[in-house]
């Protein structure tokens, strides 16, 4: 409990947490897990769409050097996660299956400097979709999978290694025989690239078939989802699962409609960096719902 | 992806596959009604062509979607419709415009390094 109280505090004195804010805003479930055990307290460090590859000076001018700054400034937490996740988009996507492989070997290498050794990945269209996720395998394994960590039943689903934005029937059966063994009352877990309900189809913010892993989930009373995609912040509850979107690693998006268009927002050498990040997610220990969410953004120095 | 496969041009007509959603319907490969007017529209990587459509309020049309390269999407989610685009096939949109305005559609398959540029619209007028 002290060093929880501690690495708050930091936060704080050091000015690097943003909004402090709880998901299953104002529900209250049973501590328990579905083994019955305690719920512990520990944190995860969550990145996303870090588009390694990507090259575009206007909306960029460190696109080699972002990702890096990243595994940099993880690594200088005072107290390090249990485990760092990267919500997909690794890499940008390419037509040449060569350089697809390049530039997963970068990123790999590159992710390898993170102190902390035990990193989950999945994969974001921009890695998957040119090729159903055939590359991806090969450097990161399977593109859906399940962990457990400390009472927490953690559920990563592929919503883009179908081109078509789909998570499929036959990953739907995976889902629903995997949930089929946890209490209703189970501390739950999803992470996804896309987001799983219609943030903004007009943008193809949206997984097509979204809805079907949703209502698989509803029954739980403690499911959270964290995802990428939409390279910004964002919260959204239905009914009463929180989904909660990262910021990106390379450049920010505006706010879903706020523009004619879903183009990046353009550098400005003003204020550098500006949008870009990683957040930390602290599970509590009092309830099964709650999360503490502090968003860091990327530093100039 | 799934809608393809029943999507033959035989196999659609004969079930006559027609999803009704608000000002608008989607019917993959069905024949034409008489009385539509025909909106033929090409899509490669990419790039819609023609990118941008001028509709009447009220006149129905049938959009008919090629592909020239690659598997493709036409989705209109303002108008609630979508299909895929398959090359060698032809996806036929049908539509009856009830408002006027501008209507983005993009493709929702991805298709590559510029997947997320391939747009076009749908303008409406009185």
């Amino acid at each position: 409990m002290a060093a929880h109280i501690n690495r708050r505090e930091f936060l704080r004195l050091a000015g690097l947490g943003g909004v402090v804010f709880a998901s299953g805003l104002g529900y209250t479930a049973d501590a328990a897990t579905s083994k019955g055990s305690k719920l512990e307290e520990f944190y995860w460090v969550q990145l996303s769409d870090s588009h390694w590859g990507f090259e575009g000076p206007p909306v960029n001018p460190d696109a080699k050097g972002t990702l890096k700054k990243a595994v940099e400034e993880v690594n200088g937490l005072s107290q390090q996660p249990d485990f760092v996740v990267f919500t997909g988009d690794l890499t940008h996507t390419t037509d040449d299956p060569v350089e697809r492989r390049k530039r997963m070997t970068e990123f790999r290498d590159i992710v390898a400097g993170l102190n902390v050794k035990t990193v989950k990945f999945m994969p974001g269209e921009h890695d998957a979709s040119l090729d159903r996720g055939k590359a991806y395998r090969e450097f990161f394994g399977e593109p859906n999978y399940t962990f457990e960590h400390k009472g927490i039943h953690f559920i990563v689903l592929d919503n883009v290694s179908d081109p078509a934005a789909m998570i499929g029937e036959t990953q739907l059966e995976w889902l629903k025989t995997d949930l089929a063994k946890l209490d209703k009352n189970a501390r739950i877990v999803v992470f996804t690239h896309r987001p799983l309900f219609d943030l903004y189809p007009q943008w193809d913010w949206a997984t097509r078939d979204g809805a079907k892993a949703v209502e698989l989930l509803m029954p739980y009373a403690n499911v959270t989802v964290f995802y990428g995609h939409i390279h910004q912040e964002h919260h959204h509850m239905t009914g009463h699962i929180a989904h909660h979107a990262a910021k990106s690693l390379i450049f920010p998006l505006p706010a879903p409609g706020s523009a004619p268009k879903r183009q990046p927002i353009p550098w400005n050498a003003a204020e550098p960096y500006k949008g870009l990040g990683f957040r930390s997610v602290e599970a509590a220990a009092e309830s099964a719902s709650k999360y503490e969410l502090n968003e860091y953004l990327i530093k100039k120095a | 992806m799934k809608q393809n496969k029943v999507g033959t041009k035989g196999i659609a007509s004969a079930l006559g596959i027609v999803l009704l959603i608000g000002a608008a319907s989607l019917v993959l490969a069905k024949p034409k009604d008489q009385g539509e007017r025909v909106v033929p529209i090409k899509v490669k990587r990419f790039e819609y062509m023609p990118k941008e459509v001028t509709l009447k309020k009220g006149v129905p049309v049938v959009l008919e979607l090629k592909s020239l390269d690659v598997p493709h999407g036409f989705n209109l989610p303002d108008l609630g419709v979508r299909a895929d685009v398959l090359p060698g096939q032809t996806a036929r949109v049908h539509i009856v415009p009830k408002q006027t305005g501008r209507f983005v559609f993009h493709c929702d398959i991805f298709c590559g390094t510029g997947h997320e540029e391939l747009e076009g619209a749908i303008v409406v007028k009185e």
